[in-house]
């Protein structure tokens, strides 16, 4: 959706990857760190070593410290929020707010919803990004650059510029409340992610593609046969990334979706967490957070390695 | 030769277009209808009054003069422009840590995946917990003082203390993606430099002023920049924390103030009228960043 887009778009302004130092990055790490053991390091540089890992200690637990403190108050009753002095570790811990909110919430419809919207994006729009990505890189077409450049420049235009006359769209043609606006923008593609595979694709020899042209091979079979297999990790990357860009997505639901039973995980939590404020039931808030915060930590801990990677890509110029 | 070979290279290339022309037609069809019509329907709308429903009436500049005279409005974008102020604090504090985990030490690795979780957390759920950790009597802030014997306020309820409170949160949730960026761009400094600068007898601070900032200053630039154009757009914490633009309307951002005119109010062309000055500001902005950098990297040069 052309929001994710301009959301993440910013990603791509002026940034040139550079191959060189992105393939780089990892190994050299990994080098040093192996020579870690080997070498003495000097007596000042190890003491230097000691005091940061105590502050960047520290640091990494009020980076955490949030995350826990939501899942200990999700294991509360209700008396207990409100202890003092508080209680870190909660005591007695109930696991019930974690049905309750089951039914406090259309927690599931919420999952399924933001499941069909970010699965069908991303499949759809991958294919088509990888497809232009392919056409702008090695194809010939007169003014590519051009057009290449006019749709990049376009992600500097903040959604919210759009968004009305966008919804006036979809009003019209009767799909407010459904799921269709969230989806149809973004199956047309990422420039952010063409703009990635071009760039990754930059590595590819055009000899090869010539080669196969001349043989008289069709382009898609061209694409699936000798660029698809290249690009693979680029794509993965990406499309992990733009999964969890629409999946983490806010203002686009709040604009279409009104029906409790329509709405998507995150607005499904932000409802939650409005009504049962005033009620002070933060257990039943925090429970209905904690597992809408649990698909993309699963997601984090499994792509942790691509993930880094990809977005380190992202700003390697130098 | 050539007679035979020019008529079939061009079937060849036409063969070409037709399928580069098929491949890039998603995203292109795409932009044509979800961004390049919305983008000349909005100019369009702001020049009316309109609710949304019916035709759009034309009512002249009227919207850009009301705008002019909105208190609301002003106050919306001094807010939006007072959450930037977290933008450099946020740049210095990843920039610190990248330097940290640059080192030969144990533990980068770990430390770098733990500053990256708030990155990848939703913000409509980090918005929720960090509410309820803002809660002046219980939250999770105003404990951890209380521990230091510091007596917090209110954070969100207090005029002069929601505003900092919400660019707290937005530096604690942005910080590793910079401070990823940053080590990424350090790993890639030539480390020869760093030995010619120490053979001329420069100094840790010397070689970090004259080699490190400069080498890291395209990133910098990037940071800034799309920093600027997605803090333009801060919507999402503002929604869920303060749900009513906050205590004496301190909160508000521009877009929270376009989202409630145009779909709480349906004042839809003000509220278009309003989103296409912010797109133009953040245009005009993005441009004259492109500029100075171009002056300043000449600078170096």
């Amino acid at each position: 959706m052309s929001h994710t887009l301009s959301s993440q778009a910013p990603a791509a302004l002026g940034t040139v990857v550079d191959e060189e130092t992105g393939k780089r990055l990892l190994p050299r790490r990994r080098r040093s760190r192996g020579t870690l053991g080997a070498q003495r390091l000097p007596r000042s540089y190890r003491i230097t070593n000691v005091i940061l890992t105590i502050v960047l200690s520290i640091g990494g637990v009020a980076m955490i410290a949030p995350l826990l403190w939501t899942f200990s108050t999700s294991l509360k009753t209700r008396e207990a929020v409100f202890a003092l002095p508080p209680q870190w570790i909660p005591h007695p811990v109930v696991w019930e707010n974690y049905i309750r909110v089951w039914s406090a919430a259309p927690l599931a419809s919420g999952i399924l919803n933001s499941v069909i919207v970010s699965a069908s994006v991303t499949i759809l729009g991958t294919v088509a990004s990888m497809l232009a990505a392919f056409a702008f890189a090695k194809l010939r077409l007169p003014f590519k650059n051009v057009l290449f450049l006019v749709l990049l420049a376009a992600i500097m235009i903040p959604f919210p510029t759009i968004m009305i006359p966008q919804f006036s769209m979809f009003a019209a043609a009767g799909m407010v409340d459904t799921l269709w606006p969230l989806i149809l923008p973004g199956i047309f593609g990422n420039i952010v992610m063409v703009f990635f595979i071009r760039q990754y694709l930059a590595t590819v020899p055009d000899s090869i593609i010539e080669a196969a042209k001349i043989d008289g091979a069709g382009y898609l079979r061209i694409f699936f046969t000798l660029i698809f297999p290249v690009i693979r990790p680029a794509i993965a990357a990406q499309f992990i990334l733009w999964f969890m860009a629409v999946w983490n997505d806010y203002l686009g639901p709040i604009i279409y979706l009104n029906s409790p039973e329509k709405q998507t995980l995150q607005l499904v939590i932000a409802s939650l967490n409005m009504t049962y404020a005033s009620q002070t039931d933060y257990p039943l808030i925090m429970a209905g957070s904690f597992i809408a915060l649990i698909p993309v930590l699963v997601v984090f801990a499994i792509f942790q390695k691509q993930i880094i990677e990809s977005v380190a890509l992202t700003g390697a110029k130098g | 030769m050539t007679t035979t070979s020019t008529p079939r290279r061009s079937r060849l290339h036409r063969k070409e277009h037709r399928a580069a022309l098929a491949f890039v037609a998603a995203p292109v069809i795409g932009f044509l209808i979800f961004v390049g019509y919305p983008l000349v329907f909005s100019v369009f709308t702001s020049f009316t009054k309109w609710n949304g429903l019916g035709e759009p009436i034309p009512n002249g500049i009227d919207n850009f003069i009301e705008m002019a005279g909105d208190r609301y409005f002003w106050q919306s974008l001094g807010n939006t422009v007072y959450y930037m102020i977290g933008i450099p604090i946020g740049l210095v504090l990843s920039l610190l840590l990248a330097l940290a985990l640059n080192r030969k030490m144990r533990g980068t690795t770990f430390f770098r995946t733990v500053y990256y979780v708030p990155v990848v957390s939703s913000l409509a759920a980090v918005a929720i917990l960090w509410q309820w950790a803002y809660n002046g009597d219980f939250g999770l802030v105003n404990q951890v003082l209380a521990i230091f014997g510091i007596e917090g306020p209110n954070w969100l309820q207090n005029a002069a203390t929601a505003k900092p409170a919400i660019i707290i949160m937005a530096v604690w949730k942005g910080l590793g993606y910079s401070m990823l960026l940053y080590l990424a761009a350090l790993q890639s400094v030539p480390g020869h430099l760093y030995e010619a600068a120490s053979l001329d007898g420069a100094g840790a601070w010397a070689k970090f002023r004259h080699i490190t900032v400069p080498m890291l200053s395209p990133v910098t630039f990037f940071l800034v920049v799309t920093n600027i154009i997605g803090g333009a757009q801060i919507f999402i914490e503002i929604n869920i924390m303060t749900p009513t633009g906050g205590p004496e309307f301190s909160t508000a951002s521009i877009v929270w103030y376009i989202w409630q005119k145009a779909f709480n109010y349906l004042q839809m062309g003000y509220a278009t009228a309003m989103a296409l000055v912010l797109g133009v500001l953040v245009f005009i902005v993005t441009a004259i960043q492109f500029r100075l950098n171009r002056r300043f990297q000449f600078a170096i040069d």
